[in-house]
């Protein structure tokens, strides 16, 4: 393994160096047909799962495939997608926000070998490499975060669990029977690196354990008074322990007062909060980001707790499961899953999903609190 | 034979969603055969390396990744975060294990020569995987050693003519809808004003200076694609204020069945014969729509533009001419005090190059308020709850608006400014006395 440089010269980084030149420009990347078409499409429509036709004033058609993606992708995969963009879309493609591959072609029957071809590939374990669909009234791709594969503040996995959820969602990816589309999303902190807040269901990692206290290091490791100033129930407060006959600086929490959110651990890594059993799912529910109809919605939280169960998270997507049946089943067409528990009430979406209501559920955090709380006498038993 | 049992991820081969599994091992696969001789800058195992600790992480329940540390190109403040495993006697190939964010396009368009440019830089100096993309938007590669940076930003800036995207306590690289590219409903040019505002601010993006993260994110209409009314500090969001034309024929053709509701979005499921009344005029949320003569009619005045009739009947109802964006302020994640969503503060501004009225009366008055007041790690969403909406008028000069609120408030708690008051806030007591015993 022999360095092999660049041409970059690390006693002289600033000769030559190039900065702040930003993203390549978006128009180099256009087909032709989207070039000459912009800003000037007519209409669209979704010919059949994954399929879809945007017709431009011009009378240029282009046809779009999709195909889910993970967002985590090898280069060989990302090679492999060139290879059918080659074969089928003049050298173009573009990726979506939710880490589906659009593929671009100006005939249907290309459109339509494109999307055979596409279903044909398959990895040696069985799956699908690219499967078409994520279209319409149906389930798309899940966006997530990074999980175990990359993150140092995660409470549960990405990847995995959305494998496992997708898995169980997939007929839904694959059609248009539900009542509107239903955007499934993954943190696996409450960073929230994705915006899972609004999402008509939302996987949520998140702790249950207090921080860690390495008392040894954490002076050594961290500004205390950012430590201390980075929570936002006050629960962390100066102290001094022995350690070996000797007083160190460090910080004492009030345990009752964590709320778990982690970020005394994001100002300061000898406060650690991962633990096996204290980790798991949060399951949010109800939220939009479109302004279509209703307004943009928070999620709600709908279950408390999941544990974490690697590798298939079977009690997660068996709850994703039954509320994604239950919505289907009663919703009205066009509502998405919070416009209907706000029609039904909140009270019968538990009764349908079969969910269980605990005090977990009841907000207690500051004054957004009281808003939740029933003020009517109008609910139904 | 893989260097590490992995009989946990094993399972997540299986089952017809794409696995990242078996991606992960075809990479690691392809790195051990090494067919193209490539003079691999990183362990050759790093895949392997990885399936490992991630099989680990399965076992345990946790992660097995450190708090980044202070690594980055020079110059820059953001771009790189440094990662490093906890378990570096174990899986060597992934000690070091940097993510570099690499600014991607406005559209997220790319040709096959660019992206296998890409791959053949990052499978030669990184470990090959990558994220396509990030959450916030950016080609993700993922996982190197420290003295790979400075030569892949070598290589990205010289032969790929690319930057770095933010990370950090910058501007974090902007991201849009694909817009007018190919969608009637865009009702300004996303990729052209997303691309313009991150070249102007490459130093904001690239070098911390602000409290915290700062996102700019352009919505092409009110279905908000990529969700920047949940997640943007400044959101874009596409709308018009005439009226929305209406092709009477086509109308009719989704009476009569002719062309299927929403585009065929629906098509799964018997839902019945397509009914307007009930699928579009009661769903309004203004009730500004009605038939008469056999036409639809609609009230644009009291029109709030919810998308609703126009996604449900794209070939009969189409956006209006007048157009440009709203903007709203503030939105975030829980991360600390609660998620917020966007508010409104701009309810309509042309979208028009060069962008100096967005430029010069929205965003940089914002940011001068933001890096004066805000405190450390606190998003503008948080300084504006902390200081309050007027402050935010102040700041910018906007006149307040009833469209920036869904109600007025609701209590008396005003904070009066002294010169709003006649005759100011000194008085004298000796006077007030000569009135009102003690």
């Amino acid at each position: 393994m022999a360095f092999v440089s660049s041409g970059y010269n690390l006693d002289k980084p600033m000769e030559n160096r190039i900065t702040d030149i930003g993203p390549r420009k978006y128009d180099e990347f256009y087909p032709p047909v989207i070039a000459k078409n912009k800003g000037k499409w007519k209409y669209h429509e979704i010919l059949e799962p994954g399929v879809l036709v945007h017709v431009a004033e011009s009378g240029d058609e282009i046809f779009t495939v999709r195909a889910g993606g993970c967002r985590l992708m090898s280069v060989t995969h990302i090679r492999e997608i060139c290879e059918i963009a080659d074969k089928y879309c003049g050298g173009h493609l573009r990726f979506t926000t939710r880490n589906n591959i659009e593929f671009m072609t100006d005939s249907k029957d290309a459109a339509m070998a494109l999307k055979k071809d596409l279903e044909s590939r398959k990895f040696p374990g069985g799956s699908y490499k690219f499967p078409v669909g994520g279209t319409g009234a149906g389930i798309t791709n899940i966006v997530h975060t990074q999980g175990w594969i990359h993150c140092h503040t995660p409470a549960t996995d990405a990847s995995g669990p959305v494998k496992a959820t997708m898995d169980v969602l997939f007929d839904e990816f694959k059609d248009h029977r539900l009542p509107a589309h239903l955007r499934v999303s993954l943190a696996c902190c409450l960073n929230m690196c994705g915006a899972v807040h609004c999402s008509d269901i939302a996987i949520l990692g998140y702790h249950r354990k207090p921080p860690l206290l390495d008392h040894e290091y954490l002076d050594k490791m961290c500004e205390i008074p950012l430590a201390i100033a980075a929570c936002p129930t006050a629960a962390i407060k100066p102290s001094k322990v022995e350690i070996d006959g000797q007083k160190v600086n460090s910080v004492a929490v009030k345990e009752e007062r964590c709320m778990f959110c982690g970020n005394c651990y994001t100002m300061c890594p000898s406060m650690p909060l991962a633990d096996t059993e204290g980790d798991g799912i949060v399951i949010m529910a109800g939220g939009k980001v479109s302004n279509r109809i209703s307004e943009p919605k928070f999620s709600k939280v709908v279950v408390a707790f999941i544990p974490n169960e690697a590798p298939r998270w079977p009690q997660t997507t068996a709850t994703i499961k039954k509320m994604v049946d239950a919505y289907s089943k009663d919703a009205n067409k066009y509502e998405r899953l919070g416009e209907w528990a706000e029609r039904i009430g909140w009270e019968r979406v538990f009764e349908k999903c079969e969910l269980e209501f605990t005090h977990h559920l009841i907000d207690d955090f500051r004054d957004p609190a009281y808003f939740t709380w029933r003020q009517t006498t109008q609910f139904k038993f | 034979m893989a260097k590490h049992e992995t009989p946990l991820l094993d399972q997540l081969e299986s089952g017809p969603w794409p696995s990242f599994v078996s991606d992960l091992k075809q990479e690691a696969e392809f790195r051990a055969k090494n067919e193209d001789n490539i003079e691999y800058q990183i362990p050759q195992d790093v895949v392997e390396d990885l399936l490992g600790v991630l099989e680990l992480s399965f076992k345990h329940g946790r992660t097995h990744w450190k708090h980044g540390g202070i690594v980055g190109v020079f110059g820059y403040g953001g771009g790189v975060i440094g990662r490093y495993c906890d378990q570096p006697e174990k899986f060597p190939g992934v000690a070091h294990f940097h993510t570099m964010r690499v600014s991607q396009p406005a559209g997220k368009f790319y040709t096959t020569k660019y992206l296998r440019e890409i791959c053949d830089l990052w499978a030669r100096r990184g470990s090959g995987i990558t994220n396509m993309h990030g959450s916030t938007g950016d080609i993700i590669f993922l996982g190197t050693t420290t003295p790979q940076l400075e030569e892949i930003f070598w290589e990205l800036t010289h032969n790929l003519n690319q930057d770095l995207g933010g990370s950090g306590s910058n501007l974090r690289t902007p991201s849009d809808c694909i817009g007018q590219a190919r969608c009637e409903f865009a009702c300004y040019d996303t990729q052209a004003i997303c691309h313009d505002l991150t070249v102007e601010y490459q130093d904001e993006l690239h070098r911390p200076a602000f409290p915290y993260k700062f996102k700019f994110k352009f919505d092409g209409c009110p279905n908000c694609c990529v969700a920047s009314i949940a997640r943007a500090d400044l959101s874009f969001i596409g709308t018009w204020r005439d009226e929305i034309p209406i092709d009477q024929e086509a109308v009719q053709a989704y009476i009569g069945g002719e062309i299927p509701p929403n585009a065929g979005a629906h098509s799964g499921r018997d839902w019945g014969p397509f009914d307007i009344q009930k699928e579009v005029i009661d769903n309004c949320p203004t009730d500004c729509m009605w038939m008469e003569d056999n036409k639809l009619m609609i009230d644009n005045k009291e029109c709030n533009r919810c998308m609703h009739c126009i996604n449900v009947m794209p070939r009969a109802l189409r956006i209006g001419n007048d157009r440009g964006c709203t903007i709203l302020a503030g939105a975030k994640a829980p991360i600390l005090d609660g998620a917020q969503m966007g508010s409104l503060i701009v309810p309509f501004i042309k979208v028009e190059e060069p962008y100096d009225e967005i430029k010069e009366t929205v965003i940089e008055p914002i940011w001068d308020w933001w890096m004066e007041e805000g405190k450390n790690r606190e998003r503008l969403g948080e300084l504006m709850k902390r200081q309050g909406f007027k402050k935010l008028l102040e700041v910018t000069g906007f006149k307040p608006d009833p469209r920036m609120v869904s109600e007025p408030r609701t209590n008396p708690y005003i904070f009066w400014n002294e010169d709003e008051v006649e005759g100011g806030f000194k008085r004298d007591i000796n006077e007030f006395r000569k009135h009102h015993q003690r």
